[in-house]
This record gives C-alpha cells, sequence and structure tokens, in this order.
C-alpha cells in the first residue's frame, strides 16, 4: 500500500545542508577516521583495533603505529611486534605525537592509541584528536580508541557513576565526524576480569558491575545516536525516502483544551522507556482566545522540562501539518486527545482525531481521554 | 524466570548481531576458547560453519557433541544432538544460530526449544542471533528492510538471558567481507546484496541491534537494582529524582480479530507491554450468533490466540453482538489503561454494516487511551 505522499520532504533544511558542506569538506582526500569506542578499560579496544592495522598491513595496506598506551597486555604486544611504529616524542610533562615524523613517512593509515591526550605545553596543538584532524587533513587515515568517560558531554555522568576524574577529552562533535565507528562490547564480568577482578556469574551480580553496565547502556545509546546519524546522511545522500522506526519517536499534539499535561508526562515515560525522542507540537489556532496562549506556552515550557523539543507550527490545515511534521521527524507514535467540542469545521470534514488516524499511514496514533485524570 | 526443580536452571548468554558476518559466531568461540582454558568445561553443542573456515579454525580445539543426522526427504541434515548434550552434561554448551528451524522429524521444531531443555537441565547456554529474529521487531524489520523474517523467537526467550552482547562491526567492513567471499560462497552473495546487505538496511539494523541491546542491559540493571536496591542514582536514563516511575501500572489490552493486521497488532502490543513494564491481555469478541463467515474465520481467530499465547500474553474469549462496545466495557471493568486496535484501511470498509471497528471502539472508549496501530507496510519503490 503506497503512503499517500510525503508532503515538502524535499523543502531544504539550512541545518542538514551545512552538515552536508561539513560532511564534504571533511572528505579529507579520502582519509578515514575510525574510532573504537568502549565504555571501560578492559574491554578489549586496543586488541580490537591493533588487530584490525595487523589484518590490514597483512593485506598490504601501509599502516604505521603513532601511539600505543604505556602498559599492554601481552596479546596487544604481540600484535604491536607486528607492524612500524614511529615512537611518541618525549617532553618533560608528557609525550605527544611525532607529528613531523608521521607526516614525512606519511602512511596509508595511522594508529593513535588512545584518542584523548593533552599534549604537552609548546605542542603544535593542544589535543591530541586536534593532531589527528590535522593527520586526516594530510591524506593519513587514522585508527583510534576512545573510552566514553574521555568524551567531554559524558564526563560529569561517568565520574558521577564511578567516581573517576579526567581532563583529557574529546568534544562529542568529533566523535560524530568519524567515517566510522565501532563500539567494543563486552559483558561487564569479562571486563572485571581482565581488570583482574575475580570472574563472577554472567549477569549483573555486584555493585561493580551494575555501574559498569550503566556505562555500557549509555556507550551503546551513544553508538546507536551517531549510526543514527550516518542513517540520516545516507538517506539524504542517496535521496532515498526516511527509514521508519530504528528508534522511537514520540509526537505529542496539545491544544488549549486537550489534557495535555498528562499528555506531556505519558510522552516523558515513553521516551525514557524506550530510549526514545519526544516532540512536542502546537499548531497555531489564529482565534485562540489570550488565556489559552498562555495555557499553551505554559504547556511548552513543561514540554522542555521533560525533555522534548517544542515546537508550534503555522497551517491552516492541522492535520496534514501534524502529519508532514511526523514524516519529517520520523514519527513512531502521535499523541493527541479526544476532542471534545465540535467545531463547525469538524461537523464539515468529520473527526479530526478520526481523520488523522486515517492520514497517518506507518505510524501508531494513541488518542487521549479528555478527562484530567494526571 | 527461576524454575524449580533438582538443579537451578543454566543461564543463558546471547551474542547478538545485525547481520551474517559481523562475527557473533567467532567471538562466542574466541570467548569459549579462553574459557576452556580457564579450565571450564565447555562444550560445542552445535556450530554452523557456513563454510567459513577460519571460523571452524576456532572451533578446534573445544570439544565438540557430534551432530544427530536427520533423514527429511532423502536427504540428511544435521540438528544438534540434544540428548548427547544432556548426557554429556557440560558446565556450558554453545549452540549457534538460537532462531534455527529444525528439520522436519526432529525432536522440537526450534532450536530455541533445545536450548530450553538444556537450560532446564542447568546447562549454562551460549547462543547467537540477529536482531531481525526477534519476534516482535519483525513489523519493524519489515518496514525498514522489505523482508518478512520467518525464523524468529519470542521476546521472552531473549530476555531470559543473563547476558546480551552486541557484536558490532561497520557496515563497510561487513560488505568487504562480504565480497572477500568470507560469509557466503559466491552465489550467495548476489542474492544478499539485494536483501539485507543492500543500502541503508545495514546501518538501520545494526543501529536497532545497538539500541535493543541497551535496551537488555537497561532491563537487567533494573531488575538488579529492584532485588537490591542498589543506591546510586540512575544516569542513562535522565529519570529526574530515581524514583520508580511507574506509579500507575498500565494494563494492555490487545483486540484479536480475524483481520491479517492481527499479527502484527499482537507483536506491537507485546513490544510496548515490555518497555512499559505493563501487563498485557488479548482479548476476542466472539457474535452470539456466528455468520456463516464469522464461523470460517474462528480457525484464523484461534491462530491468532495460539500467537499471543506463544508470546506468553494472557488471553480471553467473550461473547457479544457488539464488538466495539463489548472490549470497551472489557477495559473498564478490568483496569485497563491502553487498548490495542489495528485500523482497517479498506476504502469500502464503509459499505460494511458495522464499519470501522477501531474507529468505533476510539469513538466510544473516550475514558481510555486507545492505540491505533498502524499498518507497518514498507512503502514501494526503492
Amino acid at each position: 500500500m503506497a503512503r499517500t505522499r510525503i508532503p515538502e520532504l524535499s523543502r531544504p533544511d539550512p541545518e542538514r545542508l551545512l552538515k552536508q558542506v561539513q560532511a564534504e569538506e571533511n572528505k579529507r582526500w579520502g582519509a578515514r577516521l575510525k574510532i573504537f569506542l568502549g565504555y571501560s578499560t578492559g574491554v578489549g579496544k586496543s586488541y580490537r583495533m591493533l588487530d584490525e592495522a595487523r589484518r590490514r598491513h597483512e593485506r598490504g595496506e601501509d599502516v604505521v603505529v603513532g601511539a600505543v598506551q604505556d602498559r599492554q597486555p601481552e596479546d596487544v604486544q604481540v600484535l604491536l611486534s607486528k607492524l612500524e611504529s614511529v615512537p611518541l616524542l618525549p617532553a618533560p610533562e608528557g609525550q605527544s605525537l611525532d607529528m613531523d615524523a608521521i607526516l614525512r613517512r606519511h602512511p596509508q593509515i595511522c594508529v593513535i592509541d588512545p584518542l584523548a591526550a593533552r599534549n604537552p605545553a609548546g605542542s603544535r596543538n593542544a589535543h591530541r584528536w586536534e593532531d589527528v584532524q590535522e593527520l586526516l587533513r594530510d591524506g593519513i587515515s587514522v585508527l583510534t580508541s576512545v573510552n566514553l568517560l574521555h568524551v567531554e558531554e559524558y564526563r560529569e555522568k561517568v565520574q558521577a557513576i564511578t567516581g573517576k576524574e579526567t581532563s583529557e577529552t574529546i568534544p562529542k562533535s568529533f566523535l560524530l565526524t568519524a567515517d566510522d565507528i565501532v563500539i567494543v562490547d563486552v559483558p561487564t564480568d569479562l571486563c572485571l576480569s581482565r581488570l583482574g577482578e575475580k570472574l563472577t556469574a554472567t549477569g549483573i551480580s555486584n555493585t561493580q558491575e551494575r555501574k559498569l553496565s550503566e556505562l555500557r547502556e549509555l556507550t551503546l545509546l551513544l553508538t546507536a545516536e551517531v549510526v543514527d546519524a550516518q542513517l540520516e546522511s545516507y538517506v539524504q545522500t542517496h535521496g532515498i525516502e526516511p527509514v521508519f522506526g530504528t528508534q522511537e519517536r514520540f509526537l505529542v499534539c496539545i491544544t488549549p483544551s486537550s489534557n495535555s499535561l498528562s499528555m506531556i508526562e505519558s510522552g516523558r515515560r515513553n521516551k525514557e522507556r524506550f530510549q526514545g525522542e519526544l516532540y512536542v507540537i502546537y499548531v497555531r489556532d489564529p482565534a485562540a482566545s489570550a488565556e489559552d496562549v498562555t495555557k499553551i506556552d505554559a504547556y511548552l515550557d513543561t514540554a522542555k522540562e521533560a525533555g522534548a523539543v517544542p515546537e508550534v507550527l503555522e497551517s491552516d490545515n492541522p492535520i496534514s501539518a501534524i502529519v508532514e511534521f511526523a514524516y519529517q521527524k520520523r514519527i513512531t507514535q502521535i499523541f493527541v486527545g479526544h476532542r471534545s467540542k465540535e467545531t463547525w469545521r469538524d461537523k464539515l470534514l468529520g473527526d479530526p482525531v478520526l481523520r488523522l488516524i486515517r492520514s497517518a499511514e506507518g505510524i501508531d496514533v494513541r488518542v487521549f481521554p479528555e478527562s484530567t485524570i494526571l | 524466570m527461576s524454575e524449580t526443580g533438582t538443579c537451578p536452571r543454566g543461564s543463558l548468554k546471547i551474542y547478538l548481531g545485525y547481520a551474517a558476518g559481523v562475527g557473533k559466531t567467532f567471538q562466542m568461540l574466541e570467548e569459549a576458547r579462553s574459557a576452556k582454558q580457564r579450565g571450564v568445561d565447555i562444550v560445542i553443542g552445535y556450530i554452523e560453519p557456513h563454510a567459513r573456515p577460519d571460523t571452524i579454525a576456532q572451533a578446534l580445539g573445544l570439544e565438540s557433541i557430534p551432530c544427530r543426522a536427520i533423514e527429511y526427504r532423502d536427504r540428511y541434515f544435521s540438528e544438534m544432538d540434544s540428548d548427547a548434550v544432556l548426557r554429556r552434561k557440560p558446565q556450558i554448551a554453545v549452540v549457534d544460530e538460537l532462531a534455527h528451524t529444525n528439520i522436519p522429524g526432529s525432536q522440537r521444531t526450534k532450536r530455541w526449544e533445545d536450548v530450553q531443555i538444556l537450560l532446564d537441565a542447568g546447562i549454562e547456554v551460549w547462543t547467537t542471533m540477529n536482531v531481525q529474529h526477534i519476534e516482535s521487531l519483525n513489523d519493524q524489520i519489515w518496514q525498514i528492510t522489505g523482508i518478512r523474517v520467518q525464523e524468529t523467537v519470542p521476546d521472552w526467550v531473549v530476555r531470559q538471558a543473563a547476558e546480551i552482547v552486541a557484536i558490532d562491526v561497520t557496515p563497510e567492513a561487513l560488505l568487504n567481507r562480504l565480497k572477500r567471499g568470507a560469509i557466503y560462497k559466491p552465489e550467495v552473495v548476489q542474492k544478499a546484496l539485494s536483501g539485507f546487505f543492500k543500502g541503508a538496511n545495514l546501518v538501520a539494523l545494526r543501529e536497532l541491534t545497538l539500541r535493543q541491546a541497551a535496551h537488555e542491559v537497561d532491563h537487567r540493571q533494573t531488575a538488579f537494582d529492584e532485588t537490591t536496591g542498589f543506591p546510586v542514582p540512575r544516569i542513562a536514563n535522565t529519570r529526574p529524582d530515581n524514583q520508580p516511575d511507574d506509579q500507575t501500572q498500565e494494563r494492555i489490552l490487545i483486540h484479536i480479530t480475524a483481520a491479517a493486521s492481527t499479527a502484527m497488532l499482537i507483536r506491537r502490543g507485546r513490544r510496548v507491554a515490555d518497555y512499559l513494564h505493563a501487563d498485557c491481555i488479548a482479548l476476542v469478541v466472539q457474535k452470539r450468533t456466528p455468520s456463516e463467515r464469522q464461523r470460517k474465520e474462528s480457525a484464523v481467530i484461534e491462530k491468532h490466540l495460539r500467537f499471543a499465547r506463544s508470546l506468553r500474553i494472557e488471553t480471553r474469549v467473550i461473547e457479544s453482538d457488539d464488538s466495539a462496545e463489548a472490549v470497551v466495557e472489557f477495559a473498564r471493568r478490568n483496569q485497563i489503561t491502553q487498548i490495542f486496535v489495528a485500523h482497517s484501511r479498506k476504502r469500502f470498509s464503509k459499505l460494511f454494516l458495522r464499519g470501522n471497528l477501531a474507529e468505533s471502539i476510539v469513538r466510544r472508549a473516550n475514558d481510555l487511551q486507545v492505540t491505533v496501530v498502524a499498518d507497518r507496510t514498507r512503502r514501494q519503490a526503492f
């Protein structure tokens, strides 16, 4: 059954265009950035990354190791011994990449482990991730690894969970520029055993594991977010229709008369339970009273507090405005309130809720009672 | 989940991926080998080699229980010999491809049923599956890829797993493996490239896998917190005040009819109920004096009821000549908070005397939440 139409789907969104241009600039002469993301030390990022470096080397690609961690387990040392290295430059307060040597050597691929590091004073860049940008601009592909703890936007969260602190971070925006991102996911008990703890039964069995488990969840969701951005850019560049259903996205439609607060609250709960996204929209009614406008403003504030993206749409056809918005944002569930009063328009066109159900093809519609039960 | 018996139930570990070739079996075997080195009594109950030589090489060094050969239409097929695994009774059994359907003539229809037997006997099981085999995702997978997956595993089986590991690899690396012939034999590669391996499919499936794994991890945290009263605030979910957010227990009612969309409705209801930690009941309204057509439909309805029960949904059958009224009444009497209905898009539905059932339920249940579940038919054209 073909969806009737997707109105104005091709309308260029300035933000998207900008992203596309940036993506083009980031093409960097074919150099690619691949990031191995882990939720803790001990998940095996270095091994996984160096194993890929070894395979590429064996397939004839020109691979050089530009940075390694100080202490390495035996299996990682074995991999390192098979690869060419450019040693780090020593400095009084730390080490940095030997950028001149790497750029001179100019391999196809450079391995940088780890990505998050502050360069010593007097280095050409303050942070190692900026060195990586420079390598990419020069046409050198980079394989690198990072822990959730070292992503700036997650630093405080991780600290709250584990108590671990760091001053060496990379911005999440840099993570989003990666051509490839891979999560190195292992069960929490295995991770603990690699860190020298006693191996427990599978599943969460103690507080240590419980904390790691939360980091693991955050890391999986962060990776999913990056992958979703890739999916969207794939859809954009290939000009295909949006892909629905990889993530639950809720759209709450509020009006002054509907039971908006309980709908927003339900939206928040669903967003959390499904780890999804929440939008709250109002289609402006030119005939709305001052009292109604105040109400709506308060609802939109509540929506913002609930972690929703609030938006006001202008349209003289509310149903098609809602459906159009839903398709653009890849919504999977629309929340609407039962209509209490029938207007002249309803009499003419039929119950708006039923009309919405009929036109929102491919999207669940959840109809809320009008009575205020919070 | 815990069964009472002579021995504690074995725990289940699932390696979850998004396509053939992401490396589920490889990682499982690698971990099996390292367990073996630690002195764990671990054996291979079954692995699907898919003619992948390096995978087989991995398997060497591990004890393997010989398969059972089953004759079907003059050919022999290998299936796991569950009885032999039970007799051997290892600490851990490695059983590849949880979603596999056994060849007719096997003791049980599905491999996940074999796995239940092993778990019941106290054997820990490690297994693999792809996200697209999760029953409640079947329609979403169809919507995304245009492929109707036939071999599925009920969600409650996945939920049993003490541990779920996401096996992640970039779609690019996966496509390279495919083209190098490391996943399928050359004659199958072209077919794969026009199926799951096509276009945005891999990216979308990958995202689903990561989100499913995150959800499973989250669920296990909740279980741990509830049993131990874990003191640390939950940050991943940004629950504002660290208190259980369901003061109101949700109860979902799924209205089962003979319509083809009912299977989809059941899956969606099950999934939403799981995420909202809600009770889930399925209801059939039978006419007091059924017409000829309605009598014919009863076999279909029976099939839908069986399907609902297989997903561990409680089912009820009531009698009434006014379906919409009966559903709404039942919901009110049974503290239902949300009714799930499918919307028929037949243009001529208006011509039927009863009109559009979903719409009349929506109109009548103005004191309840009604979710009209979308027909997730994939749009044509790319």
